[in-house]
C-alpha cells in the first residue's frame, strides 16, 4: 500500500512565513523566552548566509541590521498544522498527524482517483504551496519509509516498491533521530538518549543509513537492543505499521497575532483578506463551503476605551426582533485583555473570500470593535456547497452572493431591522409583524412543497402612518362631524361619509392591553376625497388616523 | 472640401463624408477606390440633371435607397408584458412591460397601492421575487397578505428611521434602488413615492431616472413608481394617471354569521350585524392611460373604472 508524508521544514519560520508572505525574500529568525534571554530557535536560509544560528541570543541578532526578528508563534504554528492536516485530508480520508510539521497519508487506491502516485505527489506539493506550506512530499509503501523521505530530499519524492532501501540509503543516520517536531518538546530522557546513540554509531563510523542497514542483526541487537534493530528495520525501509488516523476537523481557523496594535479598519481588512482567502483555500481543498463565520477581535486593555465598546456590537431589541441568530457580537472581559466578537451568518453555504471580506467591513462598520486590535481569530464552520437544479424556463431570482451583499449594504444604509421579507404574528394587535431575514431559497423551497396562491380580485390597500397620526375629533350627538389631524394638512377637513366602527381588542391578560373602535371615513381636503382609518383607543381614550386607504 | 465630419453607416460599414459646401457625398473607402469607380456619376453630370439642387449628391446614387434611416430601425424588439393582477388594467395597458419603467400616480386614496399590490401578487404567483422600496414605511402588512402576495418572496426595504425628513427618505430609496437594480435577479421592484410631497419627488434629477431605465434594460425586472403625480418624465414607458375616489363608489356592507343548526334543523339562521356597523365594502378606482411606448401610435385616451373589494369583503 502506497503512502505520502509531507513535511514542512523549518516549521516555526513556515509558520511564520505562511501569515507574513512578504517575508519570504528576507532574511528572518525566530526568537523565543522571557525577556532579555529571549534566544533565536529557527533561521531560514537567507539568514544562515547572514551568519545567523539558531542559540544566538536576540540582542547579539539585532546587531545584523538587515535581519527580520519575529517571536515564535504557537498560534500560528497550530493554524499552519491544522492546514497541513487540510491539504493531507483533501487528498485521503486516512491521514495521521504523525508531527506538528509531518502528515502521513494513506494513498491506498487513490490512483483510480487522482492518478499515478508521481501524479499524486506533485499534486500534493502544488496544494502545500497553495496553503502557503513550503513542504517536501515523498511516497514509499511504507509510512515510515515516506517520512524518512520527506525528512531527507527536499521536493517531491518518489520511492518505487522494493528500492527503499537503496533509495534512503543516502540519507544521514540524524534523520531516524529527528523524528520529534520541533514544535513539541521531547522528554529530556529522550533527547539524552538520542544523543547517546548517535554517539555511539559515530564512533562505529556509521554516518548514513546505508552502513547502518549492512550491520549484522545478531550484533546490533546484542549492543543496542531491540531498539537498534528497530531502527535498522527503518534505515532498510523495511518497517511496517498501521496509520493512526485523525478526525476530520469540525471548523476551520485562522489568526494573526500582532505586533503592534490596529485601530483602523481599513489595515485591518488587509489583515482579514488574508486570513480569508486562507480559509476559503482551506475549505476549498476539502470541498467544502462555509456558511458562518465568526470573527474575534482580542481587544489593547479596556483603560480609557469608549464607553461605547459595551454596547457597540450588542444587538438591540429591535435586531433581536430582526433576527438575533444572524449576526450576534459579544463581548468578554479576560484580565486587562478584551474580546470582540461577530459572528457573520449566511443563509446558504458560500466560499468566495471578497464576499465574505466585503460583509465583515460591512458589519464592522456598523458595530466597530473600539479599541485597538491585538489579536485576529477567524473561524469557519464547514457547510457542504449547495446544489441546485437550474432551469432554462424558471422566473429569474436574484444570486445568492449578490443579494446577501445587496442587503448587508442596504441594511448598512437604513438599518439591519428595517430591510427583510414580512412575517405576520398570531395577533389582530395593529402592526402584529415583524422583519425577518430574507432568504430567496426558502421561498423556492416552499413554494415545491405548498400551492400557489390563488388569483384575487383587487383588494383595497392600506397606507399606514408610522406613528399613527393623533387628531382632534368633533362629534356632534355621538357622531364624527370634523376630523382635525394637526401634523398632516390633508387629513383635515369635513367627514363625508363613514363606516363603522369595528371594535377589537386583545391582550387583556397582559400590560400591553389593547382596545379600540375603528372607523373609516371621506374627508373632503384641499386637493378631493380622501378615505381614511381612524382609531379610537378605548383605553387611552384618543383619536388617531391610523393610514389611508389607497 | 474645407472641413469635413467622418462617420460610418452600420448598414453599409463604409465611411460617409459630410463636406460643408456640396452637402453631402458618399466616398469609398481608401483602400479600396475601384469598387465605387464605375457606378458612381460624375458630379458634372449630376448637376446638369438637377441643377440649383444644393444636396444634388444625396439623392443621385441610388445604393442609398437601400440604407434604412437610423431613426427607422427596429432596433428594440417589444417589451415582454407581464399581468398586472388586474384584468381590466391589463385590457387597458397590455400588462406591465419587462425591462421598463411603469408608473402609477395619483392623489391619495386613488387606489395606488391597490395596483401596486396587485402587480406584487400576480408577480409573485409566477414565481419572481419582488422588492417594495418603501420611502414612507407605509406598507400595511394586512393588506399584503390580503392581496395574495406570498410573503416569502416580497423583500420590504423600509427607508426613513430615524428621519421625517423628506429628503432623507428620498436620498436613501435612491440609493437603495441602485443597490437592487445592480443585484438584479428580481422580477419587479416597487418604488414607494406615494407619500412624499410632489417637490421633494421632483427633486429626483431625470438622469437618475435615466439611469433607472438604463439599468433595467435588457432585464426581465418591471419597474414600477408610485408617486403622486408623474416625476420621470420621457424615461417611464407606461404612465397610468388614476383619479380621485367618488362618494358615490363607496358600497357598505355588513358582515353575515353562517351558522347550521345541525341538532334541531337543517336550517341556516343568518345573523347580520347591526346597522350601524356596516363597514366599508367596496370602493372605486378609476385610471387612465396617460402615456405608453408600447404602441407605435398616439396614445389613446382611455379610461377605466374597476371595483376593488376590502379584505373582509372578499
Amino acid at each position: 500500500m502506497p503512502y505520502a508524508c509531507i513535511f514542512v521544514p523549518n516549521f516555526p519560520v513556515a509558520a511564520v512565513f505562511r501569515a507574513e508572505p512578504e517575508l519570504r525574500a528576507q532574511a528572518v529568525a525566530i526568537f523565543e523566552g522571557k525577556p532579555p534571554l529571549e534566544k533565536l530557535s529557527a533561521v531560514n536560509e537567507s539568514a544562515d548566509r547572514l551568519g545567523i544560528a539558531p542559540g544566538m541570543t536576540k540582542a547579539q541578532a539585532e546587531l545584523c541590521s538587515e535581519l527580520t526578528l519575529r517571536p515564535r508563534s504557537p498560534l500560528q504554528e497550530s493554524v499552519a498544522h491544522a492546514a497541513l492536516l487540510d491539504c493531507a485530508q483533501s487528498f485521503s480520508p486516512c491521514v495521521e498527524d504523525a508531527a506538528a510539521d509531518t502528515a502521513i497519508l494513506d494513498l491506498a487506491g487513490m490512483e483510480s482517483l487522482f492518478g499515478s502516485l508521481p501524479e499524486i505527489a506533485c499534486n500534493i506539493f502544488r496544494r502545500a504551496a497553495e496553503l502557503g506550506l513550503d513542504g517536501n512530499v515523498a511516497v514509499a509503501s511504507n509510512p515510515d519509509a515516506a517520512r524518512l523521505a520527506a525528512r531527507g530530499f527536499s521536493g517531491v519524492t518518489v520511492i518505487p516498491p522494493g528500492k527503499e532501501s537503496e533509495t534512503l540509503g543516502s540519507l544521514s543516520v540524524e534523520v531516524l533521530f529527528a523524528n520529534g517536531s520541533e514544535g513539541k518538546k521531547k522528554e529530556d530522557e529522550e533527547q539524552k538518549e538520542s544523543a547517546r546513540l548517535l554517539s555511539t554509531l559515530d564512533r562505529w563510523g556509521v554516518r548514513n543509513l546505508r552502513a547502518l542497514a549492512a550491520l549484522p542483526e545478531v550484533a546490533l541487537s546484542e549492543r543496542l537492543g531491540q531498539e537498534g534493530l528497530r531502527w535498522q528495520q527503518l534505515a532498510r525501509g523495511a518497517a511496517s505499521r498501521t496509520l493512526v488516523p485523525v478526525e476530520a476537523p469540525t471548523i476551520f481557523e485562522e489568526a494573526i497575532e500582532l505586533e503592534y496594535p490596529i485601530v483602523l479598519l481599513e489595515p485591518l481588512a488587509f489583515l482579514l483578506n488574508r486570513l480569508l482567502e486562507q480559509i476559503c483555500v482551506r475549505l476549498a481543498s476539502r470541498a467544502l463551503n462555509t456558511q458562518q463565520l465568526r470573527l474575534t477581535l482580542e481587544l489593547q486593555n479596556l483603560a480609557g476605551v469608549d464607553p461605547q465598546l459595551d454596547t457597540c456590537g450588542i444587538p438591540s431589541e429591535s435586531d433581536a426582533s430582526h433576527d438575533a441568530s444572524q449576526k450576534a457580537a459579544q463581548h468578554f472581559i479576560s484580565g486587562r485583555q478584551s474580546k470582540f466578537c461577530r459572528t457573520l451568518s449566511l443563509p446558504l453555504p458560500m466560499l468566495d473570500p471578497k464576499l465574505f471580506l466585503k460583509l465583515l467591513q460591512l458589519d464592522l462598520n456598523a458595530h466597530p470593535p473600539g479599541a485597538p486590535i491585538l489579536k485576529i481569530h477567524l473561524a469557519a464552520e464547514p457547510a457542504r456547497p449547495r446544489s441546485a437544479q437550474g432551469g432554462l424556463f424558471l422566473p429569474p431570482s436574484p444570486e445568492p452572493e449578490k443579494l446577501e451583499l445587496t442587503l448587508a449594504r442596504i441594511a448598512g444604509l437604513i438599518g439591519e431591522s428595517r430591510v427583510g421579507s414580512l412575517e405576520l404574528l398570531d395577533t389582530h394587535r395593529a402592526e402584529g409583524f415583524r422583519i425577518r431575514r430574507f432568504v430567496p431559497e426558502a421561498a423556492q423551497e416552499k413554494s415545491k412543497i405548498s400551492k400557489p396562491l390563488e388569483e384575487k380580485s383587487a383588494v383595497a390597500a392600506l397606507r399606514i402612518f408610522r406613528p399613527p397620526l393623533r387628531a382632534a375629533v368633533t362629534l356632534e350627538n355621538g357622531q364624527m362631524i370634523r376630523v382635525v389631524c394637526a401634523k398632516k394638512k390633508e387629513v383635515q377637513g369635513n367627514v363625508l361619509w363613514k363606516a363603522g366602527p369595528w371594535r377589537s381588542s386583545g391582550d387583556w391578560w397582559e400590560r400591553e392591553a389593547w382596545s379600540r373602535d375603528e372607523w373609516d371615513i371621506a374627508l373632503q381636503n384641499a386637493e378631493g376625497i380622501a378615505l381614511f382609518r381612524v382609531v379610537h383607543d378605548l383605553l387611552g381614550g384618543g383619536w388617531f388616523v391610523e393610514g389611508t386607504y389607497d | 472640401m474645407s472641413s469635413a465630419v467622418f462617420s460610418t453607416s452600420a448598414a453599409q460599414g463604409r465611411p460617409f463624408v459630410f463636406d460643408n459646401e456640396n452637402g453631402v457625398e458618399v466616398c469609398p473607402q481608401p483602400s479600396q477606390p475601384e469598387l465605387f469607380a464605375e457606378a458612381r456619376p460624375p458630379q458634372r453630370v449630376i448637376d446638369a440633371a438637377l441643377p440649383g439642387a444644393f444636396f444634388s449628391g444625396v439623392m443621385t446614387d441610388s445604393r442609398l435607397a437601400s440604407v434604412t434611416p437610423a431613426s427607422r430601425l427596429a432596433v428594440h424588439p417589444a417589451p415582454e408584458m407581464v399581468s398586472s393582477g388586474i384584468a381590466a388594467m391589463d385590457e387597458l395597458t397590455g400588462g406591465l412591460p419587462r425591462g421598463c419603467l411603469t408608473e402609477i400616480c395619483g392623489p391619495a386614496s386613488s387606489g395606488r397601492s391597490t395596483l401596486m399590490l396587485s402587480a406584487l401578487a400576480a408577480a409573485t404567483r409566477r414565481g419572481e421575487f419582488c422588492v417594495v422600496v418603501d420611502a414612507s414605511d407605509a406598507l400595511d402588512p394586512q393588506s399584503v397578505v390580503a392581496a395574495g402576495i406570498e410573503l416569502d418572496r416580497l423583500l420590504w426595504v423600509r427607508c426613513g428611521e430615524n428621519s421625517h425628513h423628506a429628503e432623507h427618505r428620498l436620498e436613501q430609496l435612491l440609493r437603495v434602488t441602485d443597490l437592487l437594480l445592480e443585484s438584479g435577479g428580481f422580477g419587479l421592484i416597487a418604488l414607494d413615492l406615494g407619500d412624499l410631497p410632489p417637490q421633494t419627488a421632483r427633486r429626483i434629477p431625470l438622469t437618475t431616472w435615466f439611469r433607472f431605465r438604463r439599468a433595467v434594460e435588457h432585464t426581465p425586472t418591471v419597474l414600477l413608481a408610485v408617486e403622486r403625480q408623474s416625476i420621470a418624465g420621457s424615461c417611464s414607458s407606461l404612465l397610468i394617471k388614476l383619479g380621485f375616489i367618488k362618494l358615490g363608489s363607496l358600497k357598505l356592507g355588513s358582515l353575515e354569521l353562517n351558522t347550521t343548526e345541525s341538532h334541531a334543523s337543517d336550517t341556516e339562521v343568518q345573523f347580520s350585524m347591526p346597522t350601524h356597523a356596516q363597514l366599508l365594502s367596496e370602493l372605486e378606482i378609476t385610471a387612465e392611460l396617460a402615456r405608453s411606448r408600447m404602441e407605435r401610435k398616439p396614445v389613446r385616451s382611455a379610461e377605466i373604472i374597476f371595483a376593488s373589494k376590502t379584505a373582509w369583503a372578499g
